[in-house]
């Protein structure tokens, strides 16, 4: 019964704070964006002739209603990928975003396997 | 331990190798040059002198169209300044001027000093307008046909075998 | 001259470790159980001389000798002493004979320490240490020698970069090297573990101390890397995932699972050739690392001069090492039969090491996967932290969880009144969450769940000092201030408050709460740069507090370099960050002013995980 109430808790907790999550923030698009004249600089750590104008286009782009989605779409179409710091989800960098999450499944049935197969034998 | 994950970790070590032997040999410089051959959708910029819009039916007309993005306190532009002045002789192409980021007057002193290259001078004040080329730093030129696809694109200042590539490309017609 | 003895005495050290290796090997031949005098007297010459050589280069920038091309590359007869001396390891050749030196020191002080351990796999050790010595000592001499010579004569040197004129940076490196080329031993004691099959807890013994060190080291060398980007690089972060950065922190993960699974092979004899591969890995990340930063084939903030021939180098020797311990690990590979119970210690370590390897391979392969697109499909793509950041808290959150169970296994064992505890605490840890979230009414999911997390590993750490009679400290130590660095990483995250604007001189700006006004720019002449200070009034219009700070654009003079000076205000609730830079053609200046709250709590934390590390030293040294 406890358990129930604090997992209630717990849901209504976060449900909540999630939907207030919506507005588009600029700060997380410039550090999502590469400085192609900078060495390994985010546009919003940089202040290069390229990021003052990359800034003043997104300032536009959220202004025009745009998500930060069609924001990157348009960047990445414009620059090509590499100007995002977080790559995109498509079939070149599936490996990418599950390679990671494959190695933590298989590492737990490891664990698992090893752990039954071992203490049987006491 | 089996034979089969020997293989296997043998195979991704050397593959791991091997792709570290690859990258040696290659540049890690990033430009844009993947976007050759695609298309132009919408071309808009506002004219220097006169209070007028180009749009792409002003270079429809054009077999081929250069867009070269200068200003006047950009040196490299200088350097470059007069294989523009060469290319603006060849018949099958135009060439659009887009001034960026600079003051009108020190833009026409320049031109007046160093000689007009353009058939058509555009202006884009904010630096705003280039990121729809994807530009990031001049002095860059676009060549494209009279469909707007992008035949080469050349970051830096132009040199004389982009002129070679540039004629190479209008007289194949 | 100084040319000529540094090269006579890297030639002088390649012969002694020839000679070493000569010696060793005869002696192991040898029916006894002695390593003959000699190998020892070698071994301390060739201490001192690798010394004498690195003395002999910090002369050479003490003089300014510019007929040394790295001094001539690296250094000015007009810097100040300390950046002359730390100018010596500042550059790629130095290092490299930083790297020889840790590798020499610490082979030398493995033989001498490790006097109770058996002859063969000592000697062993001793040789692999100094085939890794060898591999190096050609490398420095083929490709990247210190001491080569320029003709004619320079009049002047080039200088160091300025933003690596700084204190902190002067230490970074040889506190970074110590801990990841310090590692260098546990590979070759591993190697020699498995060649001459001493393969039982004796050898974690042997290990334990150098792997205690080099972690430490590890993990204060990037705090002072973390602490220098932060004041230096003039972006108000601390941690970018860089690859340069990454590759430091490879082998630390690799070294915190090493940690945990020798206590294991230490107390029940188990889990042996996990723990050879994972010091394998380590010093072959390392060497990896060095591969990816040096050979020009990643882009980074932190640029080495690069020359694919040194990658060349570098790659073969990588990869003949990768091989080599490939071919022992295969050919010597037993499958173990140990006993592991659900509910032991031996359980959780292995947990540990499970999620210790997922985050090496998430940034293993984020560090790598750009280089591979573009060497198999020429695309580019960058990976930066956002990717790292989505990809890895969630499960950080899951760890901490688990960090906080593990050490207290018996909680397995009588379910119901420990269940009740952990409720007891998730409880609290939400509450408090809630205290916070009310009191700055900022909040973002996934860092709710980091602050939630975090307090539950430090609040049932806490809970266990005062329950436990025979508590073991450094583990605690290690643990609470971990809890505590993700605690406070969290809520810096969250809390902290980010400005970017242009203004210009006497302008003023009113930003949410905030008021910025630009009063002055003051103009100064210092010994080796000029600079611009602006004089920037910030006034909180919600408590009408008002503050200056002055940040400076300086320009310096050899070379001629631009660099952004951040002004920051600390104190122990928060940081006032600003950092003011020029804009091209305009008389605007990009200001960017954040305020980050409990940033130097982040310092702590992390001085406080290594400083676990030293008690774990101590008590193993004293235990043995």
């Amino acid at each position: 019964m406890k358990i129930k109430i604090y997992a209630l808790i717990f849901f209504l907790h976060f449900s909540s704070i999630l939907s207030a999550n919506q507005i588009v923030d600029q700060n997380t698009i410039h550090k999502n964006l590469r400085c192609l004249v900078c060495q390994g600089q985010s546009i919003a750590d940089s202040n290069s002739d390229f990021a003052q104008t990359l800034k003043m286009v997104v300032k536009d782009l959220i202004n025009q209603g745009k998500t930060e989605e069609e924001i990157y779409d348009f960047l990445s179409d414009k620059y090509g990928d590499w100007i995002l710091y977080k790559p995109k989800f498509n079939l070149e960098n599936f490996l990418l975003w599950f390679f990671p999450y494959i190695v933590l499944v298989v590492g737990g049935f490891i664990i698992v396997f090893l752990i039954k197969k071992r203490s049987k034998k006491v | 331990m089996p034979k089969t994950i020997k293989f296997i970790v043998l195979i991704v070590l050397i593959f791991l190798l091997g792709v570290f032997f690859i990258s040696l040999n290659k540049s890690t410089d990033y430009n844009t040059e993947h976007l050759i051959g695609n298309k132009l959708n919408k071309i808009k910029f506002e004219s220097l002198e006169h209070k007028k819009i180009f749009t792409e039916e002003d270079f429809k007309k054009n077999n081929y169209t250069l867009i070269n993005f200068w200003a006047s306190w950009c040196a490299p532009c200088r350097i470059e300044h007069p294989i523009l002045i060469k290319l603006s002789k060849e018949q099958n192409l135009k060439i659009l001027g887009v001034n960026f980021k600079d003051k009108k007057i020190n833009a026409l002193k320049f031109l007046k000093d160093l000689g007009n290259p353009y058939d058509y001078l555009a202006k884009d004040t904010s630096g705003k307008e280039s990121v729809n080329y994807g530009i990031y730093g001049i002095p860059e030129s676009i060549l494209i046909d009279n469909k707007y696809i992008i035949k080469k694109k050349f970051i830096g200042p132009l040199n004389l075998k982009d002129y070679d590539d540039i004629l190479e490309v209008i007289n194949s017609l | 001259m100084l040319s000529n003895t540094g090269n006579l005495i890297l030639l002088l050290n390649i012969l002694l470790s020839f000679l070493i290796i000569y010696y060793s090997l005869k002696c192991i031949r040898l029916p006894n159980n002695i390593i003959s005098r000699n190998i020892y007297q070698l071994s301390l010459l060739q201490c001192t001389t690798i010394l004498i050589c690195f003395f002999t280069l910090v002369a050479a920038f003490l003089v300014s000798d510019f007929s040394l091309i790295t001094v001539y590359q690296n250094s000015h007869s007009l810097k100040p002493i300390f950046y002359k001396i730390s100018g010596t390891w500042g550059n790629h050749e130095g290092s490299l004979l930083l790297w020889v030196i840790i590798l020499t020191i610490f082979s030398f002080l493995f033989l001498i320490l490790n006097k109770n351990h058996p002859k063969n796999y000592r000697l062993h050790t001793l040789i692999i240490q100094n085939l890794l010595i060898l591999g190096f000592l050609f490398f420095i001499l083929l490709n990247s020698n210190p001491f080569s010579f320029v003709n004619p004569i320079p009049k002047e040197g080039l200088g160091l970069n300025p933003i690596l004129q700084d204190p902190a940076l002067a230490i970074h490196p040889p506190l970074l090297y110590i801990g990841f080329v310090g590692s260098s031993i546990y590979f070759s004691a591993a190697m020699a573990s498995m060649i001459t099959n001493y393969s039982n807890k004796l050898f974690a013994q042997s290990i334990k101390s150098w792997v205690l060190i080099s972690w430490t080291f590890q993990t204060l060398g990037i705090l002072v890397g973390s602490i220098w980007a932060y004041y230096e690089l003039g972006w108000g972060g601390f941690w970018f995932w860089d690859p340069v950065e990454n590759a430091s922190l490879l082998p630390w993960f690799a070294m915190t699972a090493l940690i945990h699974s020798l206590l294991v092979l230490e107390k029940r004899n188990s889990l042996y050739f996990w723990t050879i591969i994972l010091c394998l890995l380590t010093f072959i990340l390392s060497v990896m690392g060095t591969f990816l930063v040096r050979s020009g084939i990643l882009n980074s903030v932190h640029t080495f001069a690069n020359d694919p021939s040194r990658g060349i180098y570098i790659l073969i020797f990588l990869s003949l090492m990768i091989l080599t311990s490939i071919f022992f690990l295969f050919k010597k590979y037993k499958p173990a039969n140990d006993i592991i119970n659900s509910n032991s210690k031996e359980t959780f370590v292995l947990i540990n090491n499970w999620f210790m390897m997922f985050y090496l391979i998430t940034v293993l392969l984020g560090t790598l996967y750009p280089i591979f697109t573009d060497a198999l499909t020429s695309s580019k793509i960058s990976v930066g932290p956002p990717f790292y950041n989505s990809v890895i808290i969630p499960i950080v959150i899951i760890f901490l969880f688990l960090m906080a169970i593990g050490p207290q296994t018996r909680w397995i064992k009588n379910k119901f009144t420990n269940f009740k505890n952990i409720f007891y605490i998730i409880a609290g840890s939400i509450i408090i969450n809630f205290t916070i979230v009310y009191l700055f009414k900022s909040y973002s999911f996934i860092s709710n769940l980091i602050i939630i997390s975090s307090l539950f590993l430090i609040i049932s750490s806490v809970s266990d000092i005062l329950k436990t009679q025979n508590i073991n400290f450094s583990r605690i130590v290690s643990h609470l201030s971990f809890g505590f660095l993700i605690l406070f990483i969290g809520l810096n995250h969250n809390f902290s408050e980010e400005k970017d604007f242009n203004l210009k001189l006497g302008e003023s700006k009113k930003i949410d709460n905030y008021k910025f006004i630009l009063q002055d720019l003051e103009l100064t002449q210092k010994s080796n740069y000029k600079s611009v200070v602006g004089v920037l009034n910030v006034n909180n219009l919600s408590t009408n507090e008002d503050r200056t700070l002055k940040p400076e654009i300086r320009i310096y003079d050899n070379p001629q370099t631009l660099t952004y000076e951040a002004s920051i205000q600390t104190n122990f609730l928060r940081d006032y960050y600003l950092t003011m830079s020029n804009i091209d053609r305009s008389d605007y200046y990009n200001i960017k002013f954040q305020k980050k709250p409990l940033m130097i709590w982040i310092w702590i934390s992390v001085i406080a995980l290594s400083f676990g590390g030293f008690l774990s030293l101590f008590r193993n040294a004293k235990n043995n």
